[in-house]
C-alpha cells in the first residue's frame, strides 16, 4: 500500500509539538515514546501498519479543539481514531501524523425518552449506547458485528450498518446531531434533537466522510422502543441461486424482516466445525428474522415459509424457543471467527442489486477457480451487502498479493453489475485505489471540493478515500 | 424559459448561462425565485424499476403521479409519502421527483421511515459550472466516498440541478388503521403521541390538529400499518393504552393522513404558514410562548409534535409575520422555522430559511462557492447574497 512520504519538516518538529500538546492536555494523554505509539500502528486491517509520530487521548471537546488548533498551527496531519476496529484501514496512521483517539470520551450526556434520543460522547461503544437505554425498553438500532468494541465516532465516520439495518437503516438514518471540531479548532453544532435540517444537510455529509471533514466529539442518536419479541427461521437450499431467488421473492412479497442473512457451503462447514450450531447439510442457508408479538411473528413467518416452500428447501426450521434462536444466530455470529481459525482471510464489503445475487455468486466462484483461492460467503442478503471472505495463507509467499488482486476483481464485478465497492466498511486505504472504477474524475472532484471547504489544507485523515495521484495537488 | 430534454443539454444550458436561473420542476411550492426559469420536466422517464430489489431509477422531471401509478401496479410506493403542496399553496402544475428530493420533502411517515433523503440511493446532477456528477448508486447500502446524495437532498437546487434519482421503494402494507380521539388539548395530545412512539407498536403516524383545523375541538390521530392481524392487534393495544373514540381503517384512514400530509386544513385559511421542526416534548410550551407574545395561530402537529404547521391569525399576520419571535423562541428550544406561504410584502422582508450560526453559514457558503461559483443556481434562496 502506497502512503505519502513522511514530511521531514513535520518530523523535525516533533519535540516542539509534544511540548505544546503537554500544555493543553494532561501528561498521560500525550504519547510520544515510539515503544508506546506502536499500539496505534494499525486498526483491524492488520496487513498495513505504521506507528504514528504522536498519539493523543483528549477527554473533552475543549481538549480536542486545543489539539486540532495546535496541529493546524504546526501543519501536522491528524488521524482520528475511535476504537480502531476499521476493516478498511480508516484509522491507519502516517509516520508524520498525530493519532487522535476519542476513547476517553465515553459518557452519556442526556437521555430523553419522550423525544426518543440519547446524547453521548463519541468514544462510547456502539453496544454501550443500547446498554444505557435498554432497561427502559429502548435500543440504538445500527448493530455492526464489532459492536462490543467499535465506537460511535467510528460508526459515524464510516456510516456503519449491521445485520438489522434492513428494517432500521444505517447510522446516517439514526443520527440526529453532532458536535464536531473543525481542523482549525472551531467547534460547530450540526443538527440537534429535531428531525430534518432547516438548511443544507451537513449532518448527512459528515456521516460517512471517514473522519476527513472534522472530529465528531458528541452525537445525538435516535433510539427506538424494543420490539415485543423476535424470532428467526433457518432455511436451507440446494444451491446459491435458489437461495438468492428466495430472498428476492421475500422482499417483493412486502414482508419486511429485520434481517435476511446468507451463508454458503464453505462458510456453513467452517462454522459447523467451530460453533456446532447444528446447521443442515446444504449449499446455502438463509436466516430470516422477524419481530413483533408472538401472533405477529407467526403471521409474518407463515408468509416467509410459504415463499420458501416454493423454492424446494432442504430444511425449514422455525425457532421454537429463545435457546433455539440463540443457536440459529450462533453460527452466523461466529462465522468470521470460525473462518479465522482455519485460514487467514480478507473480508470484502461490495454491495450489489439483490437481483444480481445469483450472477455474482456464480462469477465469484469462477474467479475463485481462476486465482486458486477459496471464497466463503456470509452476508446481509436482504440489502445485497456481500461479505465474501477470500481465504489465503499469509505465510505463503505471494498469497496476500494474489488475494488482493482477486479481491479487486470481485469489487470491480460488484460495480459492473450496478453495485458499489463498499456497503458499510468504508473506503479507507483498502479500497482507495479502486475509487476510479466507480467514479469518473468529475465525481471525485465534487467529493474533494467538499473536503476543500472543511479542511482546506487536507490535514485530516490523510491518504484515505481518494487515490493518491488524484489528491496529490491538494495535499501538497 | 429553458427546458432541457437531456442531461447533456442541461449541462450545456448551465454552462451557457450568465444570469441567475430559477430551477423548477412542477413549480408547485411557490418559492420566491428570481431569474430565468429552468424547467426540468423534460428530464422525464422511468429508467429502471426492479420491484424485487425495491429500486427505482427515474429522470428528475418525472411527475410524482406517474411514479405513484407505476409503483402501485406492483403494490409498492414511496414510503416517505411526500407532501403535495398544491392545495396549501394554491398552485397548479405536477409535482416532480426532482422537486421533492431537492427540497427533501416527506410526510407523516417521517417518524417511522425517514424523509426523502433516507430513500435516495443515488443522484446525478449538473453543478453550476456545468459539470455532470454522479454520487451513490442503486444499492441499499453504499459508503463508497462522501455522501453527496444527502447534500443534494434539501439543497433546493442551489448546489446543482438534479437530473436523475435512484430511490428505494416499499411494498404497500396489507392494512392500516387510525385511532381517533377528539377534544384533547395540545399538551395532553402530544404527551399521548410521544407515549405512542415509545411503544413497541411501530406507529407510522402521530398527529394532532387543533380546534380550527379539525372538528370536535382538537383531534388526535395515531396510525399503524402492516399485515392485517398485526394491525388489528396493535390498534387494539394502543386503544387500551391511550383511548380512542373511533378507529378508521383502509381508505378512510388513508384520507386522514393525506390531509395531514398536505396540510389541507390550512388551504382555506388565508395568510402566512410556517413549518417548524423541533422536539415534540416542547411543542406545547413553544406554541404557548408564541400566543403570549401576541402571535395567535392555528396549529397542526405532525411527527408526534416534532413538526408544527402554524397558520397565523389575521391580527398576528403583520410586520414580519412573527418571524423574529418564532425564530428567537426556537433558538431557545432547539429547531428551526421555514416560511412556507406568505404574501409578497412578507416574502420581501423575511428569509425563507432560518439563518444559521455563522460557523455553519461559512461552511454552506463555501460549498455554494465550490458547486456554483458564478451564483446562478437559485441564488439567494437559502442564504442572502
Amino acid at each position: 500500500m502506497q502512503m505519502p512520504v513522511p514530511d521531514p519538516r513535520i518530523l523535525s518538529q516533533k519535540d516542539a509539538l509534544v511540548g505544546a500538546l503537554r500544555k493543553v492536555l494532561p501528561g498521560d494523554a500525550v504519547i510520544s515514546d515510539p515503544a508506546e505509539t506502536r499500539a496505534y500502528e494499525c486498526d483491524a486491517l492488520t496487513a498495513y501498519r505504521c506507528p504514528p509520530m504522536i498519539a493523543v487521548l483528549p477527554a473533552s471537546t475543549a481538549e480536542v479543539s486545543a489539539v486540532l488548533r495546535l496541529c493546524h498551527l504546526y501543519g501536522v496531519p491528524v488521524v482520528p481514531r475511535g476504537s480502531g476496529t476499521s476493516l478498511a484501514g480508516g484509522a491507519l496512521p502516517t509516520a508524520d501524523c498525530v493519532i487522535l483517539g476519542v476513547a476517553r470520551m465515553n459518557k452519556v450526556l442526556e437521555r430523553n425518552y419522550p423525544d426518543r434520543f440519547i446524547r453521548v460522547e463519541s468514544g462510547m461503544t456502539n453496544l454501550s449506547v443500547t446498554g444505557a437505554v435498554e432497561e427502559d425498553g429502548f435500543f440504538y438500532a445500527p448493530d455492526p458485528s464489532s459492536q462490543l468494541a467499535c465506537a460511535i465516532a467510528g460508526n459515524i465516520a464510516m456510516n456503519s450498518g449491521g445485520a438489522h439495518c434492513l428494517k432500521y437503516g444505517v447510522t446516517t438514518n439514526n443520527l440526529l446531531g453532532v458536535t464536531m471540531v473543525m481542523m482549525d479548532g472551531d467547534v460547530v453544532e450540526i443538527g440537534g434533537a429535531h428531525l430534518d435540517p432547516g438548511a443544507l444537510d451537513l449532518l448527512g455529509l459528515i456521516c460517512g466522510s471517514e473522519g476527513q471533514l472534522g472530529v465528531v466529539t458528541e452525537a445525538t442518536l435516535r433510539i427506538l422502543p424494543k420490539p415485543e419479541g423476535a424470532r428467526p427461521v433457518l432455511i436451507g437450499f440446494n444451491s446459491n441461486e435458489v437461495a438468492g431467488a428466495c430472498v428476492r421473492d421475500i422482499i417483493e412479497a412486502g414482508v419486511l424482516p429485520v434481517a435476511i442473512e446468507f451463508m454458503d457451503r464453505p462458510c456453513i462447514e467452517a462454522t459447523e466445525a467451530f460453533a456446532h450450531a447444528g446447521y443442515p447439510d446444504c449449499e446455502a442457508l438463509l436466516i430470516v428474522e422477524v419481530e413483533g408479538s408472538d401472533a405477529e411473528i407467526d403471521e409474518q413467518l407463515a408468509v416467509i415459509t410459504g415463499i420458501a416452500q416454493r423454492h424446494d428447501p432442504v430444511a425449514v426450521r422455525q425457532s421454537q424457543s429463545a435457546e433455539e434462536s440463540g443457536r440459529i444466530w450462533l453460527g452466523r455470529k461466529s462465522a468470521f471467527g470460525a473462518m479465522g481459525q482455519i485460514n487467514d482471510y480478507m473480508c470484502l464489503d461490495g454491495t450489489i442489486p439483490v437481483s444480481e445475487l445469483p450472477t455474482v455468486l456464480r462469477r465469484m466462484s469462477d474467479l475463485s477457480d481462476e486465482y486458486g483461492l477459496k471464497v466463503a460467503n456470509v452476508f446481509h442478503a436482504g440489502d445485497g451487502n456481500l461479505h465474501p471472505l477470500i481465504l489465503f495463507d499469509a505465510n505463503t509467499d505471494g498469497q496476500l498479493d494474489t488475494c488482493e488482486a482477486m479481491g479487486a476483481e470481485i469489487l470491480k464485478l460488484c460495480v459492473e453489475v450496478g453495485g458499489c465497492l463498499t456497503g458499510e466498511h468504508g473506503v479507507g486505504v483498502e479500497k482507495r485505489d479502486l475509487m476510479t472504477h466507480q467514479y469518473a474524475p468529475a465525481d471525485l472532484e465534487a467529493q474533494m471540493a467538499v473536503k476543500d471547504v472543511f479542511d482546506p489544507a487536507w490535514l485530516l485523515n490523510p491518504a484515505k478515500v481518494f487515490p493518491l495521484d488524484t489528491s496529490d495537488a491538494r495535499r501538497a | 424559459m429553458l427546458r432541457p430534454e437531456s442531461e447533456a443539454e442541461l449541462a450545456e444550458m448551465i454552462r451557457a448561462a450568465h444570469a441567475p436561473l430559477a430551477i423548477r420542476g412542477g413549480a408547485t411550492r411557490g418559492l420566491p425565485l428570481p431569474g430565468e426559469a429552468l424547467d426540468t420536466t423534460g428530464l422525464h422517464g422511468i429508467r429502471l424499476y426492479e420491484p424485487g430489489a425495491l429500486t427505482l431509477v427515474v429522470g428528475a422531471g418525472t411527475p410524482i403521479k406517474e411514479i405513484d401509478t407505476i409503483l402501485a401496479e406492483k403494490d409498492q410506493r414511496m414510503a416517505f409519502e411526500p407532501m403535495d403542496h398544491r392545495a396549501l399553496m394554491a398552485t397548479q402544475g405536477e409535482p416532480t421527483i426532482g422537486g421533492v428530493t431537492a427540497a427533501n420533502i416527506s410526510g407523516p411517515r417521517r417518524i417511522q421511515v425517514g424523509a426523502a433523503r433516507d430513500h435516495m440511493l443515488g443522484v446525478r446532477f449538473v453543478t453550476g459550472t456545468g459539470d455532470i456528477v454522479k454520487n451513490g448508486g442503486r444499492v441499499m447500502k453504499n459508503v463508497t466516498g462522501y455522501d453527496l446524495v444527502k447534500l443534494m437532498a434539501g439543497s433546493f437546487g442551489t448546489l446543482g440541478v438534479l437530473s436523475e434519482l435512484s430511490l428505494k421503494v416499499q411494498a404497500i402494507p396489507e392494512a392500516e388503521a387510525t385511532l381517533i380521539l377528539r377534544g384533547q388539548d395540545m399538551r395532553t395530545a402530544v404527551a399521548d403521541l410521544t407515549r405512542a412512539m415509545g411503544t413497541a407498536f411501530d406507529v407510522s403516524g402521530a398527529a394532532w390538529l387543533d380546534a380550527s383545523a379539525s372538528d370536535g375541538g382538537g383531534e388526535r390521530r395515531i396510525r399503524v400499518e402492516g399485515m392485517a392481524g398485526s394491525v388489528a392487534y396493535r390498534s387494539e393495544r394502543l386503544a387500551d393504552l391511550l383511548g380512542a373514540d373511533h378507529v378508521a381503517t383502509g381508505n378512510q384512514s388513508a384520507v386522514l393522513w393525506q390531509q395531514v400530509r398536505d396540510v389541507t386544513p390550512f388551504a382555506n385559511r388565508p395568510g402566512t404558514v410556517w413549518k417548524v421542526s423541533t422536539r415534540p416534548s416542547i411543542a406545547a410550551d413553544f406554541c404557548g410562548a408564541l400566543t403570549s407574545r401576541g402571535i395567535a395561530h392555528s396549529v397542526i402537529a405532525d411527527w408526534s409534535g416534532g413538526l408544527l404547521w402554524l397558520s397565523l391569525d389575521a391580527e398576528a399576520d403583520t410586520q414580519d409575520a412573527g418571524a423574529a419571535a418564532i425564530r428567537q423562541e426556537l433558538a431557545r428550544y432547539g429547531g428551526h422555522a421555514t416560511l412556507i406561504r406568505a404574501n409578497p410584502d412578507i416574502r420581501a422582508k423575511v428569509a425563507t430559511f432560518q439563518p444559521q450560526p455563522p460557523a455553519l453559514e461559512r461552511i454552506a457558503a463555501g460549498l455554494r462557492e465550490k458547486f456554483d461559483p458564478r451564483q446562478i443556481l437559485n441564488p439567494g434562496l437559502m442564504a442572502p447574497l
